[in-house]
């Protein structure tokens, strides 16, 4: 480590401090999620009655998002677009973290910066959205905000790095690759990447202490996840059973 | 149409998403619990003094007991989608009746006591500490949820609203703020057997009345047992089902089943009520009280079978609770489920042809059948998931020639509730009532209007006791309602086959 930039040695520390918060904060409230009990069968229904209907309903529902559909169309429109393209970010930087890069995964990035590259119209259709409709206007607040806009700053600053300040992508992997094999290297001092850096460390920081959980709530909900046989088969109370 | 000093929602055409109205239905009270039922229930009898510790306290606990509270104050994304699905706004435009923003009232106090960013940030992160002016919040709006769970439908992580009203109400008698109907009615069944308080010689003249009473109708003696041990059946049913009306309707339907079924039965004197309150205020320790009495009942008679009559949250805690809280039921018939309920029992015996029916009977009503909110969304009849919404139904189209379906939007598993659940079937909430009946009195109106209905049929008497008082208001006469069980009597034939 003696050998980085003072640039690089604080951003070697803030990544990995923001990475120790990121896990160890999903961490900490995912088995928070798992451990905590539920006393009764509380499944909304109608439910499937077997386990294996409920894994195909929460499938259905997480990778549709179904139950939102029913619930506003206009919502839901905004809320996948935004969710899908997030797959095309990922994919789009699952290759500066990895090396060999897979072949599958290099063919299929051109397709993935052109989803990313639309990044920015969910946010701002969301943001707009909450300003729009004086009952979602009620009750967003300023961190309702405070996320859409952080991630309109960083698909911004990422496709600014992409296509305006162009930034040196060897040196960034280098870095990043140095991050995630425990072996620091220095990080490309390009302004475009240090603030889209600095931003995506703010958000995994962010993550845990936040509304963001629904993404790993989303697989412990009681109504949805328990299954809907508390005639067949007794429930038990874990912290009444006898 | 009846009086009222307060605006009646128009609708003629439908019920539209109202413009919020921040404060509509702020002035709303429920009358407070007395001393006495407070501590009969195990709640301090009045407001303690160090009130917010032992409330911040008590939320901390049910956190760690429940992974709905837990996880549902941590992973809503306030997207809005179940701001509009809650009758009461509807009814009202209240914002605090936006599910979500019920929620907030109690995320509020979540975040500025047990998080991070709620302890740095305060006012911007929207926490707030628990103060009186937010306990009142509490008591108001907590008490305008109904617990009917529709929000939770359309909800893409599944947030029940209920279970967060039922713990915020749980908090609140922890700390001695308590409402008074339903403390006096957990009170009552704990003391009598009944919600109503009726003592067993009331109950003796009842069943005796009655039995006469179907005699001279049709010449059939029609049993209403009570207390027969060794009989096959304990038939558990609201306590409203012996003495109001139209519910006492769907009572002489029940004996007429089991009359031309052949099966024995009987009431229990013991356990005479089906409800059970105690899931309105959140209460474990009360929920489960009310229910090991009924179990005990069967036990003692020596039952081979419970079924359960008409009644939507008790069937509720029957269907999900029940065994739970008081089984193993395995004094029980292993072939039957535990507990049956009554629609399904009939509609079994309707199947088997084991019932003559005529359906001309019911000529006179055209029949729509209303989907009570927690049946349709917290239990289920018969073996196939949906079997609440079609048992009925086919008992319904078996007795009845006219039969009408309302708006799928507004039925079903989008049923909306009566307005009267949840603990809040109560005079001093008429107003709240009254709106939130809107959107259901709506959907009736229009087969009403269109389809020429006259009867809706219900199998809640919760349900039916609220539409047969808020329905005048919205100029639809009271004698619209009506139990399945009370058409399904109407159209049996006793006597010789
Ligand atoms: S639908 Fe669910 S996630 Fe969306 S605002 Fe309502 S409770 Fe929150
Ligand atoms: S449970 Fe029913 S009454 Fe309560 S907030 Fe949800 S929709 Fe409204």
């Amino acid at each position: 480590m003696s050998g980085l930039s003072p640039l690089s040695l604080v951003y070697v520390v803030l990544s990995y401090a923001g990475a120790a918060v990121f896990f160890g904060g999903l961490l900490h409230k995912l088995w928070g999620y798992a451990v905590t009990p539920n006393p009764l069968s509380i499944p909304v229904t109608p439910h499937p009655a077997t386990m294996g209907g409920v894994v195909a309903r929460n499938l259905i529902n997480i990778t549709l998002f179904a139950d939102l559909f029913k619930g506003n169309r206009w919502t839901w429109a905004g809320g996948y677009a935004f969710h899908v393209i997030l797959i095309a970010v990922f994919a789009r930087h699952l290759r500066l973290f990895i090396h060999p890069v897979s072949p599958l995964l290099a063919q299929i990035q051109p397709v993935a910066l052109l989803g990313a590259m639309l990044l920015p119209l969910p946010l701002i259709y969301l943001l707009i959205r909450r300003k729009a409709v004086d009952r979602y206007a009620w009750i967003s607040s300023p961190a309702d905000y405070f996320v859409l806009l952080l991630l309109l700053l960083i698909a911004l600053s990422g496709l600014g790095l992409r296509f305006v300040n162009h930034a040196d992508i060897t040196g960034i992997k280098h870095f990043l690759l140095g991050l995630v094999m425990f072996s620091p290297v220095d990080m490309p001092p390009h302004p475009a990447f240090i603030i889209h850096f600095t931003l995506a460390l703010m958000l995994a920081a962010y993550f845990p202490f936040s509304k963001l959980m629904h993404a790993g709530g989303v697989f412990f909900s009681p109504t949805r996840t328990m299954v809907d046989d508390p005639r067949e088969r007794r429930h038990i109370n874990p912290w009444a059973a006898k | 149409m009846a009086k009222a000093d307060f605006e009646i929602p128009d609708i003629e055409n439908g019920v539209s998403v109202p413009a919020i109205k921040p404060g509509a239905m702020a002035h709303v009270k429920y009358h407070a619990a007395s001393e006495a039922h407070l501590s009969k229930l195990g709640f301090p009898a009045k407001r303690v003094d160090n009130w917010k510790e032992v409330a911040l306290a008590k939320m901390n606990e049910l956190m760690g007991k429940y992974k709905s509270l837990k996880l549902f104050l941590d992973v809503c994304v306030k997207c809005g989608a179940c701001a509009d699905k809650c009758h009461y706004f509807l009814g009202t435009g209240d914002p605090n009746n936006m599910p979500v923003a019920r929620q907030e009232l109690m995320r509020k106090v979540y975040r500025k006591n047990f998080t991070l960013g709620g302890k740095l940030f305060g006012g911007l992160a929207r926490a707030e500490d628990l103060t009186e002016e937010v306990l009142r919040e509490w008591m108001t709006y907590f008490h305008q949820c109904s617990q009917c769970r529709r929000c939770s439908v359309f909800c893409p992580f599944g947030i029940d609203t209920a279970e967060i009203s039922m713990a915020a109400r749980e908090i609140m008698d922890s700390i001695g703020v308590g409402q008074k109907y339903t403390l006096e009615i957990i009170a009552k069944v704990h003391d009598t057997g009944n919600n109503l308080g009726i003592p067993k010689d009331a109950l003796i003249g009842t069943l005796e009345f009655l039995e006469e009473d179907v005699k001279e109708a049709t010449g059939v003696d029609v049993k209403f047992p009570l207390d027969q041990k060794g009989a096959e059946v304990m038939l558990i049913v609201p306590s409203a089902d012996f003495f109001s009306s139209p519910h006492v309707d769907s009572l002489v339907g029940y004996a007429k089943v089991f009359h031309a079924a052949g099966i024995s039965y009987t009431f229990s004197s013991h356990a005479s009520e089906f409800a059970n309150f105690g899931m309105f205020i959140g209460s474990y320790d009360n929920t489960k009280k009310i229910a090991t009495r009924i179990a005990d009942a069967g036990r003692e008679l020596g039952v081979k079978r419970i079924v359960v009559g008409e009644c939507g949250h008790a069937y509720r805690v029957a269907y999900s609770f029940w065994n739970t809280l008081a089984g193993p039921f395995d004094y029980l018939d292993k072939n039957h489920a535990v507990p049956t309920h009554i629609c399904e029992f009939t509609e079994e015996l309707i199947r088997r042809n084991a019932l003559r029916l005529d359906k001309s009977a019911n000529d006179e009503f055209t029949v729509t059948y209303h989907d009570s909110c927690n049946v349709a969304r917290a239990s289920r009849m018969g073996t196939e998931p949906g079997g609440q919404f079609e048992i009925p139904r086919n008992i319904l189209k078996a007795v009845c020639n006219k039969y009408v379906e309302m708006d799928p939007e507004a039925n079903r598993e989008k049923t909306f509730c009566c307005g009267g659940g949840g603990g809040l079937l109560s005079d001093e909430l008429l107003e709240v009532r009254v709106k939130g009946a809107a959107p259901k009195a709506a959907a009736l109106k229009e087969v009403m209007d269109n389809q020429g209905v006259n009867t809706m049929a219900m199998i809640c008497a919760i349900c039916k006791a609220q539409f047969t008082k808020v329905l005048p208001y919205y100029d639809i006469p009271m004698e619209a309602v009506a139990g399945v069980h009370q058409l399904v009597g109407n159209a049996i034939q006793l006597g010789g086959k």
